[in-house]
């Protein structure tokens, strides 16, 4: 991993451009580039809310993401472009999957000033329906997907990756099991993602988004 | 074209042509894109097509999004209008054909199906003649009706997702039209959506005169209409209370959320327990 330690201390587990940044007396992730969803901006860098985004709480608890700055990424579930401006900011080209037309007009301002983020107005169970655009061979798969079968998209998506790439993916336990206990929901999501992936790190994102699971895996 | 890229057969200039390909394309699998464009010769190096491939997914992305929204709730609006119209019509017309028909054709009824019984008559009078002329059009327009109806079921859904699945599709599309659309509907509170569609009540109200109403149109959904009348007001205020948010949650995030429906259905069975409770309570 490139990403350098952190002068103030930091975990090394930041990517490149991303940093601690101090916003009204308070320590937060920040990244540079233009604001998109009315976040607090200071000389260029952009606060990052850990409350509005799981991959910035991930970041924030110092959870391995094998993001290093400059990635090939793609990103499914990007919604109206929240977290996905963040990744943008750091990362190299980055492939954004969202199936909703409403949020997808949001996620399009936000790539507007940002000539490496490509929206997509896609349906992340269906791969083939944007193969033709996303390349092979990304570095990381991020996965933010509200639907059932969240372990059979991350399996299907699995073509993308590079072998040596990293699968970065947060299960929602409602969205597959609206009344059963979440452990064995997580369990079931869990197991299925493990027969295309070698599980690294799972952990619960409680309290800040509550009934998530945090999924960090290698390809098989 | 199922093994080709986007960029297959379109200029690196010509953002329109990219977009569409972006838009209808397919592949089976994914290849390195940005290599095969550079040796293709549809670009010159690969930030040059990373700086094409993000002006036609920008294009792409925006158009079909507005297109989305343009067939959306406004369409919802005029079809479930047009619905109830239909329908009233319908009911108009048959009731004047029953005076008529009945006095014509020694036959008894009314409503759209004896409308139906006389439209297949043989007319042998030119009286006969308009009579079951009018009978046609009573039948064609409940036949309207329903087809609207199978339409607005099918549209709810994509327009407004957590509000058709937890009010049906039909009364989705009703407060969606009340409220003028699903912007202005997601904009109201819970307290609004439990009587829109019973203003003249709530007018009466304000004026002093009556009682507040308890429900408007939400009065059709089973929730309400299917609790007992000491519990109904308390039914109301649930069921407005998670359609509001189910219309929010559509129109400022268009996602399906479950969960919102699991938690009406468990604040419902809360409130029919009460019920419950009480006949035990007469019992014992």
């Amino acid at each position: 991993m490139t990403a350098t330690p952190l002068a103030d201390g930091g975990d090394g587990h930041l990517p490149d451009g991303v940093e601690p940044r101090t916003f009204d007396g308070d320590q937060r992730l920040a990244t540079r580039g233009e604001p998109v969803y009315g976040e607090p901006v200071q000389d260029g860098w952009r606060a990052w809310d850990p409350g509005r985004s799981k991959l910035g709480a991930m970041l924030g608890r110092g959870v391995e993401t094998g993001f290093a700055g400059g990635d090939t990424v793609l990103y499914l579930g990007a919604a109206s472009g929240t977290t996905v401006s963040h990744v943008a900011d750091f990362a190299g080209p980055t492939y954004a999957v969202e199936f909703a037309p409403r949020p997808a007009r949001d996620l399009v301002r936000a790539a507007e000033s940002r000539p490496n983020l490509f929206p997509l107005l896609k349906d992340a169970r269906k791969p083939a329906t944007y193969a033709h655009v996303v390349e092979s061979g990304v570095d990381v798969l991020f996965q933010d997907v509200a639907t059932r079968g969240q372990g059979e998209v991350a399996c299907r998506n699995r073509q993308f990756l590079a072998d040596d790439g990293w699968l970065v993916a947060t299960i929602k336990a409602r969205s597959e099991d609206v009344t059963g206990p979440t452990e064995v929901t997580f369990g079931h999501v869990v197991e299925t993602i493990e027969s295309e992936y070698e599980v690294v790190t799972t952990e619960r994102m409680d309290p800040l988004h509550e009934d998530h699971l945090a999924v960090v895996a290698r390809p098989r | 074209m199922t093994g080709d890229g986007w960029f297959a057969g379109c200029d690196a200039g010509d953002t329109a042509t990219g977009a569409e390909h972006v838009r209808e394309g397919r592949a089976d699998a994914p290849a390195d894109w940005p290599a095969r464009a550079v040796e293709s010769g549809f670009a010159p190096d690969e930030e040059t097509y990373y700086t094409a491939l993000h002006e036609a997914c920008v294009a792409a992305t925006r158009d079909e999004a507005t297109e989305a929204e343009r067939a959306g709730d406004q369409q919802l609006v005029h079809a479930v209008r047009a619905m109830d119209d239909c329908m009233r019509t319908a009911n108009e017309l048959a009731e004047r054909l029953s005076e008529w028909a009945g006095a014509l054709f020694d036959a008894d009824g009314g409503g759209v199906e004896f409308a139906r019984a006389v439209a297949d008559r043989e007319p042998t009078t030119p009286d006969e003649e308009r009579a079951v002329s009018l009978a046609g059009r009573v039948v064609d327009l409940a036949d309207e009706a329903a087809d609207l109806e199978a339409y607005v079921e099918t549209r709810a859904p994509t327009v407004a997702p957590n509000l058709a699945a937890m009010a049906g599709p039909v009364l989705a599309a009703r407060l969606v039209a009340l409220a003028g659309g699903l912007e202005s509907l997601a904009k109201k509170p819970s307290g609004t959506v439990q009587v829109l569609g019973a203003e003249d009540a709530l007018f009466a109200h304000l004026r002093g005169h009556a009682s507040s109403p308890k429900h408007g149109v939400i009065y059709t959904h089973e929730y309400v209409r299917g609790t007992r009348p000491a519990d109904r007001g308390s039914a109301a205020r649930a069921v407005a209370g998670k359609l509001a948010i189910a219309a929010r949650v559509d129109h400022y995030s268009g996602e399906r959320k479950p969960e919102l429906d699991a938690e009406l259905d468990e604040r419902m069975a809360t409130i029919r327990a009460r019920a419950e409770d009480d006949e035990e309570g007469d019992d014992g």
